[in-house]
């Protein structure tokens, strides 16, 4: 065992804290100080502005290759850089269900073609790639979905036809990657494809809408047979064989409920903010409950559960032994902390949390976290089964 | 950065590992237990019991492995090897729920004692196995063991302005029931498996050692009771798993009911995530990192409440036939209760986390 980092790891540390130190304040300053949600029209617009920034110095996808515009960075120096990022008090990354559901899919299942268009793109933030998976009665039952892709051989291309919902920042991305019935009169987990589609295709209706916060974080996309040709992307619009769209995208699955999408850095932040929260706030006259200094500890002390955690599954996995199911586990963990952390500073400010603050936003958001990427409830039943080994239901 | 251990690391775990599944089942667990009724008339041992012998014979033979040194340096007979040695054998000494003061005698008080340059000549027996010792921190009277063990200490901080960790021998030590005829009287406790007695009356010198080297002793005390309830849990797991994949209600396994599936769930992602902060807490020790106490306490905090959560979770899953002491649940949940209030409870411990952090 040796929790320490190595020279190089140290000088990647200090080279990405000076970068975005400088970074954020320019970047901020470029929009007067007066940031908005990245889940708004104006504000998805500032934080593009920001995307295209970490791109330019090759900050947007480290663990990326250099040739698709990372740095080739280790899972190390990948959660050195997250722990930096939100320590610095980096924005929300609106390109992130690109970045981190799709392109681990790209990368695994694309043809050289298709990774050559689409992965620079979405780097760059050029393309905006969301999510199309949940329709309306399929949500936890994602098996039961009935969006259709007919075959059209004369066209040369798909006929597509359904609706899709819950989708985050459709309002304002170009792409969707989504599952479609392609093989018509299938069932269940058969018959799906996996299919890349531009949202500007004729037929096709994004309606942008609120979340519980009030901003126009969600989207439900129309599509009334719309045509996706087959070279709508350089390399075809079909990730993975036709009719394997299940098992191509169990492969996101994963990394959206693992670490990839909500690294410790993000935790560890918060709870070190917590913890300044109770400082300021204990310090005031009449001070605080001081049973919320437990809850403070406590909070800080299971992000640095979640740290240590990520610590060992990342040499688990160097090491040949790969999580697999576990990361139902760190779903539960991460998303349960996330508003135990805002639940705790929202105490804090006591009558005063009513006032929108970043606070309040973040307790918001934070709880729909048991909600997305797979209920918790199902995440439960994954991690008995496939872990503990219970029977199936 | 590597968070994970070493093949010979595992190598002595699972060597320990087989001698305690071997040696230390739950009917040997169960023979610790005092029989017949206690004073206020339980008959807390009942069950199946394996015969006395074998109780002994489980030291005997963790003291001939070597493990009652492995904290202890080889210039007195021990391994002299670390807590990133030793976390994974207490594990399994909880898994276990090993009814021998392992944690006090060979984690604690050998090498405070050798540390000390063992001012009461106990290290060699210590080591051994021949001399077993309790260590009570915090100004505990519960002395685990206590109708055994011949060398009694006492960790402490000094209430005065300096706050110093000081480490006292106990001696001359009456327990509450005692009579100028009977000495030790065991205490009526939740786990009868500690044979704890409770001190009415002792005397102490004015201390041995003090300080950081007392401190550590402390650390190293609440890291391995951390592991223990670790090993615990998993226990409770594993039992729980086995029982509702059995058991058939409604026509099916309870196991695949879903309000079975949730608790258990929650319960395994308690361990998993409790058990990273006790391994990283003991790299931090056997480093001298200078955050390193309050890594333990992290660790002691959370694997506390895992422990107990899980034992909640075994219980309900178990349904009435885990209510009974025939059953075995009960002795790995007594166990588990008992340790999360050792070495300091889940809150002291979040307190002590929270005074790290400057609040």
């Amino acid at each position: 065992m040796d929790l320490t980092w190595s020279d190089e790891e140290q000088d990647f540390r200090a080279e990405a804290r000076a970068w975005l130190g400088a970074n954020l304040a320019d970047w901020r300053a470029r929009h007067d100080d007066r940031i908005l949600s990245g889940d708004t029209e104006a504000g998805f617009a500032q934080h593009l502005d920001w995307e295209r920034t970490l791109f330019r110095d090759r900050w947007a996808v480290v663990s990326w290759p250099a040739e698709h515009g990372g740095r080739d960075a280790s899972r190390w120096e990948w959660l050195i850089f997250e722990e930096e990022y939100y320590r610095a008090g980096g924005p929300q990354r609106v390109t992130q269900n690109g970045i981190f559901l799709l392109a681990p899919t790209v990368f695994e299942f694309g043809t050289p073609e298709q990774q050559a268009h689409i992965l620079p793109r979405m780097a760059a933030a050029e393309d905006l790639w969301c999510q199309g998976w949940s329709e309306p009665n399929a949500g936890s039952d994602l098996a039961s979905l009935t969006c259709r892709a007919t075959r059209d051989d004369e066209r040369g291309g798909w006929v597509l036809d359904g609706q899709k919902t819950w989708t985050t920042r459709g309002a304002f991305c170009t792409h969707l990657f989504g599952l479609f019935r392609t093989e018509p009169g299938s069932e269940r987990h058969r018959g799906l494809s996996y299919l890349l589609v531009p949202l500007d295709l004729d037929g096709v209706t994004v309606r942008g809408f609120g979340r519980l916060d009030g901003d126009e974080g969600f989207a439900e996309v129309f599509f009334d047979g719309a045509f996706l040709p087959d070279d709508a992307i350089p390399g075809g619009v079909v990730l993975g064989e036709v009719g394997r769209g299940w098992s191509v995208a169990m492969a996101t699955t994963s990394s959206e409920r693992g670490l990839t999408l909500r690294s410790p850095g993000r935790f560890t932040a918060t709870a070190d903010r917590l913890v300044d929260l109770y400082r300021s706030r204990a310090a005031r006259p009449g001070g605080v409950d001081p049973a919320l200094r437990d809850r403070v500890a406590r909070g800080w002390i299971e992000a640095e559960a979640y740290r240590l955690q990520t610590l060992q599954t990342v040499t688990d996995d160097a090491e040949g032994r790969p999580a697999g199911a576990a990361s139902s586990f760190v779903k539960l963990w991460w998303s349960e902390l996330d508003v135990d952390l805002h639940e705790t500073a929202l105490d804090l400010l006591g009558p005063d949390a009513e006032l929108d603050s970043p606070w309040s936003k973040g307790w918001q958001f934070a709880l729909s976290g048991p909600i997305y990427a797979g209920t918790n409830e199902i995440q439960r039943n994954i991690a008995a089964e496939r872990v503990l080994g219970l029977p199936r239901t | 950065m590597r968070f994970a251990f070493t093949d010979d690391q595992l190598a002595f775990r699972d060597a320990v590992r087989d001698l305690l599944a071997r040696g230390c089942p739950p009917e040997v667990v169960r023979a610790a237990w005092p029989e017949g009724a206690d004073d206020h008339g339980a008959r807390k041992g009942e069950g199946a019991r394996a015969e006395a012998g074998r109780v002994t014979k489980v030291w005997d033979d963790l003291a001939e492995m070597g493990v009652l040194g492995i904290a202890t340096s080889e210039a007195v007979g021990g391994l002299g090897l670390g807590e990133l040695d030793w976390v994974l054998l207490a594990e399994e000494t909880g898994y276990a729920a090993l009814p021998h003061p392992f944690v006090d005698t060979a984690l604690v008080a050998a090498p405070l004692a050798e540390a000390a340059g063992d001012p009461h000549g106990v290290l060699a027996e210590l080591v051994a196995g021949t001399r077993t010792a309790a260590v009570l921190p915090l100004g505990s009277t519960l002395v685990p063991h206590g109708d055994a063990v011949t060398y009694l200490l006492t960790l402490d901080t000094r209430p005065t302005s300096d706050g110093a960790w000081v480490a006292r021998r106990v001696q001359a030590g009456l327990a509450v029931g005692d009579d100028e005829h009977h000495r030790r009287h065991l205490a009526d406790v939740l786990d009868g498996g500690r044979h704890v007695t409770q001190l009415g009356a002792w005397q102490s010198d004015a201390g041995f050692a003090e300080g950081p080297v007392v401190e550590r002793a402390f650390d190293r005390g609440a890291l391995a009771v951390a592991a223990q309830l670790v090993g615990l849990g998993r226990r409770m797991l594993d039992l729980t798993v086995a029982y509702v994949a059995e058991r058939r209600q409604f026509g099916r396994p309870i196991g695949s009911q879903q309000a079975v599936k949730h608790h258990l769930a929650d319960a395994a992602k308690g361990l998993r995530f409790a058990a990273p902060l006790v391994y990283g807490a003991a790299w931090s020790l056997a480093t001298d990192d200078p955050d390193a106490s309050r890594a333990v306490s992290a660790a002691k905090s959370l694997a506390s409440d895992a422990a107990r959560a899980t034992a909640r979770a075994a219980l309900q899953c178990h349904g009435a036939i885990g209510y009974t002491v025939e059953y075995d649940l009960h002795l790995y949940l007594k166990r588990a209760e008992a340790l999360a209030r050792a070495w300091g409870d889940a809150a002291w411990h979040r307190g002590r986390v929270a005074t790290a952090l400057g609040i």
